[in-house]
């Protein structure tokens, strides 16, 4: 799209659109840091994805600020208007995803040390596709790319059968060996945690593809396994 | 974007009323064309102008708005080497036909300009004078009424019922301009047309036109030309955009201001050109 006649108003929505990308960008190494200090039981970068998540929720308010004074001074129409709401509404989404991937790191440090390495490993191999959904669905806000929006916004359902794996593989666990059950409990919220994360690149699907068409996906018309 | 032709993204008025139980078309627009001499300022319009709601006509200078609207109640033909072509049909007749005395059609679509122009007389005569020429009013007593009414629905009557007396041209800007929309209201019109109402007018008065258009859209079908584009967003129901003399593109004015389905527009409201 061509540029304003104010050029101030391109760059602050570049501005606006660059912060939303950096802040996917450490959210991005946040969930995939987290569930590889949980494979490796590696304390220390455990400790640096908590300590990451403030960055997150200062990019946030930063957002917020800059499109309330956008709307009151620059009063956009269209798809400028599409773009600042569908900003505001990515970055409550990543701040979330920020917040479970912390708690996927606290929990990373709570776990006992003779856990189940296979339970370690279950958690770590679902990081991969979670990881995957938030990297399209940023790539699709970057290029403006509504059928990988589209795509991404379809396919939440590879990361539920992860979860639902993973629940009952967990289970196996626990029944199998009693004093893993401490353990197989936080397995099971990171286990949430990320499939909550997937649920939030969903709702990002749905803004970045409002931003791009104009219309809405309509929620009850997403393919459901169950 | 711009996927299909332009006429694609002219949705036909009666849509509207079927949506929103509002009244049908009030005047039907079909292929109008305006000519300065060899110059064309509007070609081949076609659209339709609900009743009682507003509809917003925008798009840069020069895009034939202006020209568009002085069609509807033919102040075109007060111009030298105007010609209009096409049909713009009222109650079953074209607007431009023969049997129309342009005077009364006038009435009927009354018009609200730019800068406020009252008579050079007192506020009542400034209302009373359309009532008294079309002989609308019997009696003084029913003269009253009308100037009571007409004032009160254009939301000035608070503010100069104690000076009717005084001189329409002693009034602020604003109060100026609800005294031209009382005076078009007189005459009891079904549409009223108004180019630009607010562009001389400070927030506050604008802000009181605005509240008055909404209100007087409950009666009657209003035509608006506006450069402001939140203006547009604010008043109108639906919005028309044209350029270069050409309808791009009109809908429910919610989608021409979120999700306009041409580029142009959507290059036109983003500020991308002008």
């Amino acid at each position: 799209m061509s540029d304003h006649i104010v050029s101030a108003f391109t760059e602050e929505l570049d501005r606006l659109a660059a912060d939303i990308l950096r802040m996917g960008g450490i959210v991005e190494q946040m969930i995939a840091d987290a569930c590889l200090a949980v494979l490796r039981n590696d304390l220390d970068l455990a400790q640096e994805v908590i300590l990451r998540d403030p960055a997150v929720d200062k990019i946030e308010e930063d957002v917020e600020r800059q499109i309330v004074s956008l709307i009151a001074r620059r009063q956009p129409m269209a798809h400028d208007l599409r773009s600042v709401f569908a900003a505001l509404k990515v970055a409550g989404e990543l701040e979330r995803i920020g917040d479970l991937s912390k708690n996927v790191g606290k929990r990373a440090l709570l776990l006992d040390k003779a856990v189940f390495p296979a339970m370690r490993s279950g958690v770590a191999r679902m990081a991969h596709p979670v990881s995957q959904q938030l990297h399209l669905v940023l790539d699709a806000y970057a290029s403006g790319n509504a059928s990988t929006a589209k795509a991404v916004w379809e396919s939440d359902d590879d990361i539920d059968q992860h979860y639902n794996a993973l629940f009952r593989e967990m289970l196996t666990y626990m029944i199998e060996d009693p004093r893993s059950i401490s353990d197989g409990a936080h397995m099971l919220f990171m286990a949430k945690n990320l499939e909550r994360i997937g649920d939030h690149c969903t709702n990002i699907a749905e803004f970045v593809y409002f931003q791009i068409t104009g219309e809405y996906l309509v929620s009850n018309e997403r393919p459901k396994l169950i | 974007m711009d996927t299909g032709t332009e006429a694609d993204f002219v949705t036909p008025a009666t849509s509207l009323s079927t949506q929103d139980g509002r009244d049908g078309t009030r005047m039907d627009c079909r292929n109008v064309s305006v000519f300065y001499g060899n110059k064309q300022a509007v070609s081949d319009v076609s659209l339709s102008i609900p009743d009682r709601s507003v509809t917003a006509l925008i798009g840069p200078s020069g895009c034939g708005k202006s020209t568009f609207l002085r069609c509807l109640n033919r102040m075109n033909d007060t111009i030298e080497g105007c010609r209009v072509e096409g049909e713009i049909v009222m109650d079953g007749q074209d607007i431009n036909s023969p049997d129309i005395d342009p005077v009364l059609l006038r009435s009927r679509v009354g018009m609200v300009f730019q800068k406020p122009n009252p008579f050079p007389k007192s506020i009542y005569e400034n209302i009373a004078y359309g009532p008294r020429i079309h002989g609308l009013a019997q009696t003084r007593d029913d003269l009253n009424e009308m100037v009571e009414k007409s004032l009160k629905r254009a939301g000035l009557w608070e503010e100069v019922k104690d000076r009717l007396d005084a001189a329409g041209t002693s009034l602020s800007g604003g109060q100026q301009q609800r005294l031209c929309i009382a005076r078009a209201i007189a005459v009891r019109p079904e549409i009223i047309l108004m180019d630009e109402p607010c562009s001389a007018l400070d927030p506050i008065a604008t802000a009181r036109i605005v509240e008055l258009i909404d209100e007087l859209r409950k009666r009657y079908c209003i035509v608006i030309v506006t450069h402001s584009m939140q203006q547009a967003a604010r008043v109108s129901q639906r919005t028309a955009f044209f350029h270069l003399g050409n309808l791009v593109e009109m809908g429910e004015t919610d989608q021409i201001f979120t999700s306009p389905r041409m580029r142009k527009t959507e290059d036109y409201i983003t500020g991308r050109f002008g």
